[in-house]
């Protein structure tokens, strides 16, 4: 039973790049026609019912392909030159990527703040809202999409690849388990170093709105900090880097998923990539709202009384 | 009840010679789409078996399915005579390194140089030195005809015979019991069809391996093969019929009085033109 389970993946995928294969290879003559079943009905209910099914699907395989990462996370952790060329390529490789996107994050923010706090003469309060802002929210959910769009699509291709080219069967044939093999080492990566990214690019945000803002806005840089300091407590900024973790998992477990599942030939990997990157960044604003709302009922639950900034 | 360790030791004395892999009424669906229909077959040990037959007719998904790589729709698999299904997660990963498996297109992993891709199997499943993986590579390339040098190049830098011989390479490595064959032979020049020809041949002089081959190439089938057994679509058969349609000699392949056999092992289109508009 337990060996069913493992094999549910490999063997859904290997169904449908064989079916297509099969398919694709039939001679079109009556008796291939015969076992044709009826075309689909394409009413607006049949297309909700199917839809529905499908989705119902896509979240139970997803749930399993969880399932079973988790379990051979358990039984031991992969070689250890996997898992460090995994984060290097992970963790190390992203980071300038995010050192700039985070800086003109930082920097937007200062832009587009100002001129709505200068007409309130609140300028020396815009320290809080871009630092808040950031290392709440945008730190995070920046880190999450960066690490989605050059990690998360990279993985869904290469994975999708080695399913195409029957690199993955061969692993298992080779005696390696490909879920601990090739996903564990990138949950690991993902998970452990997404709070990591998260840090340089709240850092890097804030130094950007603090150097817009007060060297070339003019805001005065004591106040900027004095605000700052106030408003920002420790809290948020560990709701930020717990958030993150979310992500990272997520995106990992969602890329890793596409990649197995992807369909054959060079269209199948493109798919996998561009669906890795869709679903990545739908679950990570949902699980944003989700977690958001979360932590601030803890928080009011842990600490009964006035939010810091209001 | 048969042994728990089903394959030790089977091509020796009075056990050479039985069946060790066996297949009981397998089917396989994909979608809508029925590729195997009651299939059973045996594999005995110490032979060599091609599966030969049109394209989409299952013989990859009945190679596939013969080393659990891929599960049957309904059947069963045995391995000397214990349905795989019994087996425990260890049992199955520890039997199932008595097979190699030589991919169709070699399947090396991209990311590794040929040394590591031979290696592979040994490291993940053994704790050998590095200095002892380094001769067993070395001596596994040169069964297949390539210089140590070969080690450090990257899959990307071979050509398609040379991939398909590093892909040997690695599944020798292993020394498997059973080789699985995937068209070893297929897009390959007729110089290194034959060179696969005599790599097949020469590892079964060298150790009591089984091999299953399947192919398309008839020049594979004459030259490695003890026995034959030829699939046919599904979809040109009624209802009923038996899926596999011939199972023999290769001499009595040839000499096939039965349509499907003869113009299939002559490569003749016969009314296929006519099927498709052809003519």
């Amino acid at each position: 039973m337990e060996c069913e389970l493992k094999n549910h993946f490999f063997d859904r995928v290997a169904s449908d790049h064989l079916n297509s294969c099969a398919l694709a290879l039939q001679e079109p003559d009556t008796d291939v026609m015969s076992s044709v079943p009826a075309p689909r009905r394409t009413t607006i209910i049949h297309t909700f019912g199917r839809l529905v099914i499908e989705f119902v699907q896509a979240v139970g395989d997803l749930a399993l392909f969880a399932t079973s990462m988790l379990r051979w996370l358990c039984r031991g952790l992969p070689r250890r030159i996997v898992v460090v060329e995994s984060m290097y390529e992970v963790g190390v490789r992203s980071i300038p990527v995010v050192l700039i996107t985070g800086m003109f994050i930082g920097m937007v923010l200062a832009v587009q703040g100002y001129q709505q706090f200068h007409l309130m003469r609140m300028e020396t309060r815009m320290g809080a809202v871009i630092n808040m802002a950031l290392v709440a929210e945008l730190g995070p959910v920046l880190a999450a999409t960066m690490l989605a769009g050059r990690v998360g699509c990279a993985m869904a291709a290469e994975l999708g690849t080695m399913r195409v080219t029957e690199q993955i069967d061969a692993l298992r044939a080779l005696g390696a388990n490909p879920v601990q093999y090739l996903v564990v080492p990138r949950f690991l990566s993902c998970f452990l170093l997404i709070p990591l990214l998260t840090v340089v690019a709240d850092a890097i945000g804030v130094a950007g709105g603090w150097m817009l803002s007060t060297q070339v806005l003019g805001v005065d840089a004591t106040y900027y900090w004095h605000y700052s300091t106030e408003y920002v407590a420790a809290w948020d900024v560990c709701a930020g880097i717990l958030k993150s973790m979310f992500f990272g998992a997520a995106i990992a477990l969602i890329a890793c998923h596409c990649g197995f599942t992807c369909g054959s030939g060079a269209e199948g990997v493109g798919r996998a990539a561009t669906s890795s990157f869709v679903l990545s960044f739908v679950v990570i604003l949902v699980l944003d709202f989700f977690l958001g709302m979360f932590l601030n009922e803890l928080y009011w639950t842990l600490w009964p009384g006035p939010s810091s900034f209001v | 009840m048969p042994s728990r360790d089903p394959f030790s030791d089977p091509f020796t004395g009075e056990e050479s010679g039985r069946t060790i892999i066996e297949l009981r009424g397998i089917s396989r669906t994909f979608g809508a789409q029925n590729v195997l229909r009651d299939v059973s077959l045996n594999i005995r040990a110490g032979e060599t078996v091609c599966l030969v037959g049109e394209s989409g007719c299952g013989k990859s998904v009945t190679l596939k399915i013969m080393a659990s790589l891929m599960q049957p729709s309904s059947g069963d698999v045995l391995w000397n005579g214990v349905p795989i299904g019994e087996r425990s997660d260890e049992e199955l990963v520890r039997d199932r390194l008595r097979f190699g498996y030589l991919f169709q297109g070699a399947a090396l992993f991209d990311s590794l140089s040929v040394f590591e891709n031979i290696a592979f199997g040994l490291r993940q499943n053994t704790k050998m030195s590095d200095a002892f993986l380094e001769a067993i590579v070395a001596e596994r390339l040169k069964d297949v005809g390539m210089s140590p040098t070969s080690a450090r190049k990257m899959p990307s830098e071979l050509s398609g015979g040379m991939r398909k011989r590093v892909g040997l390479a690695r599944t020798l490595a292993l020394m498997p019991d059973i080789i699985l064959y995937d068209e070893p032979t297929t897009g390959l020049d007729p110089i290194m069809i034959d060179v696969i020809n005599t790599l097949i041949m020469k590892t079964r002089r060298r150790r009591p391996v089984t091999s299953v081959v399947v192919t398309h190439e008839m020049s594979t089938v004459r030259k490695v093969a003890d026995r034959v057994i030829m699939f046919y679509p599904l979809s040109r058969l009624q209802p009923g019929e038996s899926q596999i349609v011939f199972e023999g000699t290769p001499e009595e392949a040839f000499s096939s009085e039965d349509s499907r056999v003869s113009q299939f092992v002559y490569g003749e289109a016969g009314e296929r033109m006519e099927e498709l508009a052809l003519l």
